[in-house]
């Protein structure tokens, strides 16, 4: 049989990270040597990462792609996969195919500042972008972070935002509906934070979470002059195949396992406004 | 190179010869075959098996067959499936996994099961619709289908220009028929049927070579001339598509009131996904067995539809009947000319003879590309 890219590989977990209480990281390393070697990936890429009899996911990486070798997973606990994967344990396999999709545009975003955006219960897909700035941080601008959560509980990987508000020429800025006394930031609605920021005229926005959410800040951004290529977002849907056969994530003309699930706003803007897409 | 054959012309009582050489040559040979109140492909050994003298009348909502006491075997015009089944499977195993006493998962593909298949009656509105599925499932930029591509290089087609046409065709408006395009379509032999027998084509290498292995004589030209009066009938249609291309109109309507209209009758069965030959959708299921030693992941047709088509945690994207309808037409009508450069309906009607609401796309397209929507009104 000619190759079948439906098939996953064997992959094991060398580690496992429980970030919060649903949200938990998965290290995860190919088992057929041959595989492990030629495996590289972008930030913004996801695999396809399959738990034995009962199904797959679409997974983004957040790891390093400078380290193709293991590959982090952060995975939230909220179906029925990933609640099985969820009770696995280092040593155990899986399958794991990949890497799919266009990642986030870091060649573009060389030189300039960077607006990371992302709401809802922890964006996996932009903690790749914060980890690969913070890890060269002599090829960008300034970061800022923007994150939006409805309870403090729900803000996770909470150290690592408190270290990243510690990095060079980089502002964090978050924002809770509603407070408690171990939440000394913003209280409110993200976008009241718009006003808190400075963005030049060259800032190149990467955001995703909940659409309401990223419509919000574009009308917010756009206000600010930001260009509507200049925007990014990670969409999500439905996946299946990861091969653009199957038809699930089609957004308009789009399939966004194979041209997302990063786009520049400009590309879906005029079905963005609309629900049922 | 071989040379071009001449039209030839097959005797009624010789189309046996044409099944028998393509059975010797190692296929499996479909034919149309009468079942239950339908027309459906089936294996085919002998031309008794063939419907003869049998009409089929559409209309939105409705198919069905009468008797026209004539002695052709192909004055039917479309089966409720085209070719798809035999090429993209209802249902299929993708791969099988393992797992052995030590917790070791092993996957492994599945044993191919590609036969040879020769398929008989398609008309050029189907052969339009495989090559939009070739384009899906054989492209590089979509990674190219395994299953797929292996049935349809074991593929030969034996293709039949119509001779009538039904209430619901429209393939002349879509550019697509009704007389196939030997040349270029995957045709690999091209027939019309006259009262005694038929103008036979070859479409390619395998098609001449079949054909050869008759030794017929070339039509002449009265039999040439039944054949153009017999294929003028086919395109005198009575419903066509507004425009080739819609997408400019459907991406500008998208809050046109026709889709609330529309809605209240649609029953989102999902029928017109499951007859039409373009539909690509599919989702895919763990099957594990009850001992947990196995498991494979099947893949079964799916609608855009289903509510499962745009589930994502918690979520259904399209979560009522006016989303859903309107994913099927800006899809099938606009955005396929943004994935595979033309629209991607090739006039065949059948989403309309099985439409349980009787609803006919040409009068939704019309009313959506003619009426103001909402939008527009701003
Ligand atoms: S949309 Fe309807 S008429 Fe067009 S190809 Fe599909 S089933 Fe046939
Ligand atoms: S999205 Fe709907 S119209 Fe498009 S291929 Fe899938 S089932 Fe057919
Ligand atoms: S996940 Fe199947 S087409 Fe994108």
């Amino acid at each position: 049989m000619m190759h079948n890219p439906h098939r996953p590989h064997r992959a094991r977990i060398v580690e496992r990270i429980q970030e919060s209480g649903t949200v938990f990281t998965l290290r995860l390393e190919f088992i057929e040597r041959d595989i492990r070697e030629h495996y590289s990936f972008a930030p913004g890429q996801f695999n396809m990462v399959y738990l034995y009899g009962v199904g797959e996911v679409a997974i983004s990486i957040v790891s390093d792609p400078k380290r193709p070798q293991q590959l982090d997973h952060a995975i939230r606990a909220v179906g029925r996969v990933t609640n099985g994967i969820s009770q696995l344990q280092a040593g155990d396999t899986i399958g794991l195919r990949g890497p799919y999709g266009r990642g986030w545009p870091m060649e573009k975003a060389k030189g300039r500042d960077v607006l990371v955006i992302t709401g809802g219960l922890g964006c996996a897909p932009v903690v790749s972008v914060i980890n690969y700035i913070t890890q060269r941080r002599d090829q960008f601008g300034k970061l800022t972070i923007l994150q939006g959560v409805k309870l403090p509980k729900d803000l996770i990987w909470r150290d690592r935002f408190e270290q990243w508000i510690n990095e060079l020429n980089t502002e964090v800025f978050l924002a809770a509906d509603k407070g408690d006394p171990t939440w000394p930031w913003h209280v409110g609605l993200v976008i009241e934070l718009f006003d808190q920021m400075t963005l030049s005229d060259d800032t190149i926005v990467m955001m995703c979470g909940p659409e309401g959410m990223m419509r919000v800040c574009i009308h917010e951004l756009l206000l600010r002059n930001i260009k509507e290529e200049a925007i990014h977002l990670s969409m999500e849907r439905n996946m299946q195949c990861a091969l653009g056969q199957c038809g699930h994530c089609q957004y308009g003309a789009d399939f966004i396992c194979r041209d997302g699930p990063v786009f520049s706003y400009d590309r879906i803007k005029p079905l963005f406004a609309h629900q049922g897409f | 190179m071989t040379r071009p054959l001449a039209a030839q012309f097959l005797p009624h009582n010789q189309l046996q010869r044409l099944l028998d050489t393509l059975h010797h040559s190692g296929h499996k040979v479909y034919g149309p075959q009468l079942r239950d109140d339908a027309i459906t492909y089936a294996p085919l050994a002998t031309t008794d098996q063939l419907p003869l003298g049998i009409e089929d009348h559409h209309a939105p909502g409705s198919y069905r067959l009468q008797q026209n006491g004539t002695q052709h075997w192909f004055d039917w015009l479309s089966t409720p499936q085209g070719i798809k089944p035999l090429l993209f499977k209802p249902r299929e195993t993708l791969w099988h996994a393992t797992r052995d006493a030590t917790g070791a998962i092993h996957f492994t593909d599945p044993a191919s099961s590609a036969e040879k298949i020769a398929v008989i009656g398609l008309r050029a509105c189907d052969l339009a619709a495989l090559k939009l599925q070739d384009q899906h499932f054989l492209s590089v930029e979509h990674t190219p289908d395994p299953f797929y591509t292996e049935r349809r290089r074991h593929l030969f087609i034996v293709a039949i220009n119509c001779t009538r046409a039904a209430a619901t065709c429209f393939c002349t408006s879509t550019g697509d028929g009704p007389k196939c395009d030997v040349n270029n379509s995957a045709a690999d032999i091209a027939m019309t049927e006259l009262d005694s027998g038929f103008i036979i084509m070859a479409g390619s290498a395998q098609g001449t070579h079949i054909i050869e292995q008759l030794a017929l004589n070339d039509a002449d030209e009265a039999q040439l001339n039944e054949a153009t009066q017999r294929e003028a009938n086919a395109i005198q249609q009575q419903r066509s598509v507004p425009s080739q291309n819609m997408r400019d109109t459907l991406f500008a309507a998208l809050d046109h009131p026709q889709w609330d209209d529309v809605a209240s009758r649609c029953l989102s069965c999902g029928n017109c996904t499951a007859v039409c030959p373009s539909c690509f959708c599919y989702s895919e299921q763990a099957e594990p067995q009850l001992d947990g030693s196995s498991t494979e992941q099947t893949r079964e047709w799916d609608s855009c539809f289903t509510q499962g088509h745009s589930y994502m945690h918690g979520i259904t994207v399209r979560h009522d009947t006016k989303l859903r309808y309107r994913q099927w037409l800006t899809h099938k009508f606009a955005g396929w000319h943004d994935q595979y450069g033309r629209s991607g309906c090739t006039g065949c009607g059948r989403c309309i003879s099985w439409c349980p609401a009787g609803i006919d796309i040409i009068d939704e397209l019309t009313l959506l590309s003619t009426d103001k929507g909402v939008a527009d009104d701003a």
